[in-house]
C-alpha cells in the first residue's frame, strides 16, 4: 500500500478486491481510493470489471477476496441495504424506476415519510421537492415518471440517491441514453454534487466527457488496474493506450479482392423507419461495416435481411436472385447466416452443450428421415469447432461456462458449417475480451478469403476502422454515406453518423 | 441421467417400506392393478412432458380425458358406431384439440396456461352436455375392446401383465426416439432452453410447439379411451378430474423443469410409478383416504426440494473447483 499518509482522509479504500465466476475471473485484485468531493472516472473496454466492481461496491455481489474501506473502516457491503446504509448510492444503466408512480414515491420508494401508519403525503411532496432543486429537476413531484423524459429520469434517480443521504454515488453510463441538452445538465448536477463533497464514481465509455469531468481516472483492463490518471494527464490518447494495453495493430486488410456484387439490397425499407429507404451491396469476399449511432437502424436492417422482421417494402437480392425471406429459415435456406446482438438471448442457448450448440442449424443434412446421424453430426461438431478454434474441455460442456469469446465462436461455429455464402454479424465482439477480438478478428478475415461476403454492424470505432474494406454508416434509418478504405476516418464515420450537421444529433439520441 | 437415479431411489423407497408395512401391498393382485394403472397414468403423462419441454404446460387433459372417454363409450353403446369409426374420431378430436391450443399459443401468442385453463373448463362442459351428465357404460358389451385396458398376458404360471403396460411401452419407446434419436426431439430442448435463440437457428418453433400440444392431446386421447375401457361406467362430470396435476407432478418429479428444456421418458415413467405407488399405499396401508392429496403434495414438495438442493450443492462444488484452478477454461484465456 503505497498513499498510507493519507489513509485517514479517503473516504473509499477498495483493496485488491478479486471476484471470478463461472468460467471467468471478473476482478483481479483491483484496489482503487475516492476522496470527498472527487470524481473518479472508472473506465475500460466492455468486460473489464466496471460493472462487477460496481456491483460490489453496490452490494449486489460480494467479493471473494479483498477489503473494502470506507472512513478507514473495514466494511462488508453483502446487501444493498447495507450499501444504503454505509451512504453508497448506484445509478443503473437501465433505470430503476416505477413508471406507473410520481416522482416522489419514486424518491422515496421503500422510504416515505409516515404518519399514523400511513403515508404523510404532504410531507412526501415537499420533501421530494427539496431533493429536485438539487439536481435542477423543475417539474412537479407529482408528475408521473412514465411522462418524464431519458434525462429527467436520470435526475430523479440521483434526487433518490441523495435522499438516502448517499456520500458516495456510483454513476453508470449515465449519458449513454441522454440527448446534449440533458447531458449538459447532467454535468451542472455532478459538479454541484462535487462542491457539496459528494464523491462521484463515473463509468463511462465517453473519453471526452471523461476528460471533462473527471479529477482523476482508474483504468481497468481484463479484471485488472491497468493505471491511474491524474487530473492533468487526463486525454483521450492517454486513456485509451491504458485501456486496450497494447495499441490494436492497425492492422489494416491488404489482400483482398471483390468479385461480382453478391448481395444487393435495393430501397429496402425496414419496419422501425418506414420512410427511408436502404440500398447496399456486397461483393464476395468483401467485408463491409455498418456504423452509425446507437438506434440508427442497423440491427433491424439486419434482421430484415434475416427474415426475422418483414421488409416494407423494396427487394433483396443474393447473385441476381430475389429473395422472399419471411423467417430466418428462408434465410438460411438461400445461404445468410446471422450472429445476432445479444449473444446470450439470440446466439447460443446457454444450458446446450458446445456440440448441439453447433450443429443445430444443420441438424437436417445429419439426418435422415429425422433421425439423426450421432457419428456425423459429432464429426461435424469437431472439424468445426477445431476450425473455429473453439476453447472448450469437450464438446458436452455447456456453453454457460465458455468465456464470451468461445461463445461467440460457438455462434460461428453454428453458421460455417452450413457454408452460407453471407455472413451478417451484429457487434460481433461485444462482451468479449481483448485477445478474444483479436481472434474473432481473423476469423472474420479468414472467412472472407473463402469468399464469403460479411456484413457487421459495430459500435466500435477501432473495429470499424479495422476490419472493413468499405463502411457503410447509417443515420436515423437511413444511408448516410459511404466510406471507401481510402475515404475512412474516425472524423469521416462521426460526421456521417451524426447526420453531417444536418439536424442536431439530440433527435439521434432519443430513439 | 442422476436426476432419473434419485426419483428412482424414491420409488424403491416407498415400495419396499409399503410392501415391508403390509405384504398385502406385493400381493399378485394388487400388483397387476398397480402396473396397469402406472401405464395408464404414464400415457398420459408422457404427453404432457412433451408440452413442458418446450416451456409450456397444459391443464386440459384431464377434461381431455373426460371428454373422449364419455365419448368412446357413449359413440359406442348410444350411437351404435362401429369401434373403428368410434376410435379414429375420438383420437382426431383430441388432434385436434391440440392443434387448437398449438395455434392459439404460436399464432395469437396466447398464455398456454390461460389457453388450457379455458380448455379445462370447455371440455368438461361439452363432455357433460353431449351425454346429458348420464353416466355411460359398455355394460357386457365391447368385450374385446375392453381386453385393451383389462387384460393381461400371462407370464409364467402366477403374474401376469396388464396390456396398458405393453401399450406403455410402445409409447415410451416412440416418445424416448423422438426425444433423443431424431432432430425434432433436439429442436423441442433447443426452443424449450432458449426460443429465440432456436428461431434464430432456423428452426421453426411454432409448428414444433404446436407438433408437442398435438402429442399431449392424442395421447389424453388415447389416455381417455383407455380410462373409459377399464372402468366401464364412466361420469362425465368426474372422469379425468385432476388428472392434468398428477401428470405435471409425475413429470415433474420425473425431472421435468417447467422452465423448460429437460426431462427424460424414463424419469416421466418413474415420477408417475411413484405417484401410483403413494396412492395406494395410503389405501393398503389404511391411512385415512382424506389425507391423500396431503401426502401426496408433501412428497412431491420434497422431491422437488432435494433436487433443488442438490443442484445447489453441485454447481458450489462446480465453483470450488474453479477457484482452486482445476477448470482447463481458466488456463486458456
Amino acid at each position: 500500500m503505497v498513499a498510507t499518509t493519507h489513509m485517514a482522509e479517503e473516504l473509499l479504500d477498495v483493496r485488491s478486491v478479486s471476484k471470478r465466476f463461472p468460467g471467468v475471473l471478473a476482478l483481479n485484485g483491483v484496489s482503487l481510493t475516492l476522496s470527498q468531493g472527487e470524481v473518479l472516472a472508472v473506465i475500460g473496454e466492455n468486460g473489464a470489471g466496471k460493472s462487477t466492481l460496481m456491483k460490489i461496491l453496490a452490494g449486489v455481489e460480494t467479493p471473494d477476496q479483498g477489503e473494502i474501506r470506507i472512513d478507514g473502516q473495514s466494511v462488508k457491503i453483502e446487501s444493498t441495504g447495507k450499501a444504503q446504509k454505509l451512504g453508497i448510492a448506484l445509478i443503473h444503466q437501465e433505470l430503476n424506476l416505477a413508471d406507473n408512480l410520481d416522482i416522489a414515491s419514486n424518491i422515496f420508494l421503500g422510504r416515505e415519510p409516515q404518519r399514523f401508519g400511513f403515508v404523510d403525503r404532504p410531507r412526501l411532496y415537499a420533501d421530494a421537492q427539496i431533493y429536485m432543486t438539487d439536481v435542477g429537476l423543475t417539474c412537479k413531484s407529482t408528475t408521473l415518471v412514465s411522462d418524464l423524459s431519458q434525462g429527467c429520469r436520470q435526475l430523479v434517480e440521483i434526487a433518490r440517491a441523495l435522499s438516502t443521504q448517499a456520500r458516495i454515488l456510483i454513476m453508470d453510463e449515465p449519458t449513454s441514453s441522454l440527448s446534449q441538452g440533458e447531458t449538459e445538465q447532467l454535468y451542472k448536477v455532478v459538479n454541484q454534487l462535487r462542491q457539496r463533497g459528494v464523491a462521484i464514481v463515473y463509468i463511462s465509455h465517453r473519453l471526452p466527457e471523461v476528460q471533462r469531468l473527471a479529477d482523476r481516472v482508474a483504468v481497468l483492463r481484463d479484471g485488472s488496474n491497468a493505471g491511474f490518471l491524474t487530473k492533468g494527464q487526463i486525454t483521450v490518447d492517454a486513456m485509451v493506450s491504458l485501456m486496450v494495453g497494447r495499441t490494436l495493430g492497425r492492422h489494416v486488410r491488404t489482400s483482398y479482392s471483390h468479385g461480382e456484387p453478391l448481395l444487393e439490397l435495393r430501397h429496402l425499407r425496414t419496419p422501425s423507419f418506414p420512410k427511408h429507404e436502404v440500398s447496399i451491396h456486397l461483393c464476395k469476399g468483401e467485408i463491409v461495416g455498418i456504423a452509425g449511432l446507437v438506434g440508427a437502424g442497423r440491427t433491424e436492417l439486419l434482421q430484415v435481411l434475416f427474415g426475422i422482421t418483414p421488409a416494407l417494402g423494396g427487394e433483396v437480392r443474393l447473385a441476381g436472385e430475389a429473395l422472399h425471406l419471411s423467417s430466418p429459415r428462408d434465410a438460411i435456406k438461400a445461404g445468410l447466416a446471422l450472429v445476432p446482438e445479444d449473444r446470450k438471448l439470440q446466439g447460443v442457448i446457454l444450458e446446450m452443450s458446445v456440440g448441439h450448440n453447433a450443429t443445430l442449424a444443420s441438424l437436417q443434412r445429419n439426418s435422415v428421415g429425422g433421425f439423426l446421424n450421432a457419428e456425423r453430426e459429432k464429426k461435424q461438431a469437431e472439424t468445426i469447432t477445431q476450425q473455429i478454434r473453439v476453447k472448450t474441455p469437450n464438446l458436452d460442456q455447456w456453453v454457460q461456462f465458455l468465456s464470451g469469446g468461445n461463445q461467440q465462436k460457438v455462434v460461428l461455429s453454428k453458421w460455417l458449417s452450413l457454408k452460407p455464402r453471407i455472413l451478417l454479424l451484429d457487434e460481433p465482439t461485444r462482451g468479449i475480451d481483448v485477445g478474444a477480438k483479436q481472434e474473432v478478428y481473423t476469423l472474420m478475415e479468414e472467412i472472407a478469403s473463402q469468399g464469403i461476403g460479411i456484413l457487421f454492424v459495430s459500435s466500435e470505432m477501432e473495429e470499424v476502422l479495422r476490419m472493413s474494406d468499405r463502411t457503410v454508416v447509417m443515420h436515423q434509418g437511413r444511408i448516410a454515406g459511404e466510406l471507401t478504405r481510402d475515404q475512412l476516418s474516425e472524423e469521416a464515420v462521426m460526421h456521417l453518423a451524426t447526420g453531417a450537421g444536418d439536424s442536431p444529433p439530440i433527435s439521434v439520441l432519443q430513439e | 441421467m442422476k436426476k432419473t437415479l434419485g426419483i428412482f431411489g424414491l420409488f424403491l423407497a416407498v415400495f419396499i417400506s409399503t410392501a415391508l408395512i403390509n405384504p398385502r401391498f406385493v400381493s399378485v393382485y394388487n400388483l397387476e392393478n398397480l402396473i396397469r394403472w402406472i401405464s395408464l397414468f404414464g400415457i398420459i403423462s408422457i404427453g404432457v412432458s412433451f408440452v413442458i419441454i418446450t416451456g409450456g404446460i397444459d391443464l386440459s387433459i384431464g377434461s381431455l380425458i373426460g371428454m373422449t372417454g364419455s365419448l368412446t363409450a357413449w359413440l359406442l353403446t348410444q350411437r351404435g358406431w362401429s369401434v373403428s369409426t368410434t376410435l379414429l374420431t375420438v383420437l382426431a378430436v383430441s388432434l385436434f384439440v391440440g392443434m387448437a391450443h398449438g395455434l392459439l399459443i404460436t399464432k395469437l401468442r396466447l398464455q398456454p396456461f390461460v389457453v388450457t385453463l379455458c380448455g379445462l373448463l370447455l371440455y368438461r362442459g361439452i363432455a357433460r352436455y353431449i351425454t346429458d351428465d348420464q353416466s355411460q357404460g359398455f355394460g357386457n358389451t365391447q368385450e374385446n375392446l375392453r381386453l385393451l385396458a383389462i387384460g393381461k398376458v400371462a407370464i409364467g404360471s402366477k403374474f401376469s401383465i396388464p396390456i396398458p403396460f405393453f401399450i406403455l411401452m410402445g409409447i415410451a419407446m416412440v416418445a424416448s426416439l423422438i426425444l433423443n434419436r431424431t432432430i425434432w426431439g433436439r429442436y423441442l430442448f433447443a426452443l424449450g432452453r432458449n426460443e429465440t435463440a432456436a428461431h434464430y437457428s432456423g428452426i421453426n418453433t411454432d409448428v414444433m410447439k404446436i407438433a408437442a400440444y398435438m402429442t399431449c392431446s392424442l395421447l389424453a386421447g388415447i389416455g381417455g379411451i383407455l380410462f373409459s375401457l377399464d372402468l366401464n361406467s364412466i361420469q362425465p362430470s368426474g372422469l379425468g378430474e385432476f388428472y392434468e396435476l398428477y401428470a405435471i407432478a409425475a413429470a415433474v418429479l420425473g425431472g421435468c423443469s417447467l422452465r423448460g428444456g429437460e426431462g427424460t421418458v424414463l424419469g416421466v415413467i418413474i415420477g408417475t410409478a411413484v405417484m401410483r405407488v403413494l396412492y395406494n399405499a395410503i389405501n393398503i396401508l389404511s391411512i385415512p383416504t382424506h389425507l391423500e392429496f396431503a401426502i401426496i403434495g408433501a412428497v412431491i414438495l420434497a422431491g422437488v426440494v432435494t433436487d433443488e438442493l442438490a443442484k445447489r450443492y453441485a454447481t458450489n462444488r462446480r465453483a470450488i473447483r474453479e477457484q482452486l484452478g482445476d477448470n482447463p477454461l481458466n488456463k486458456s484465456q
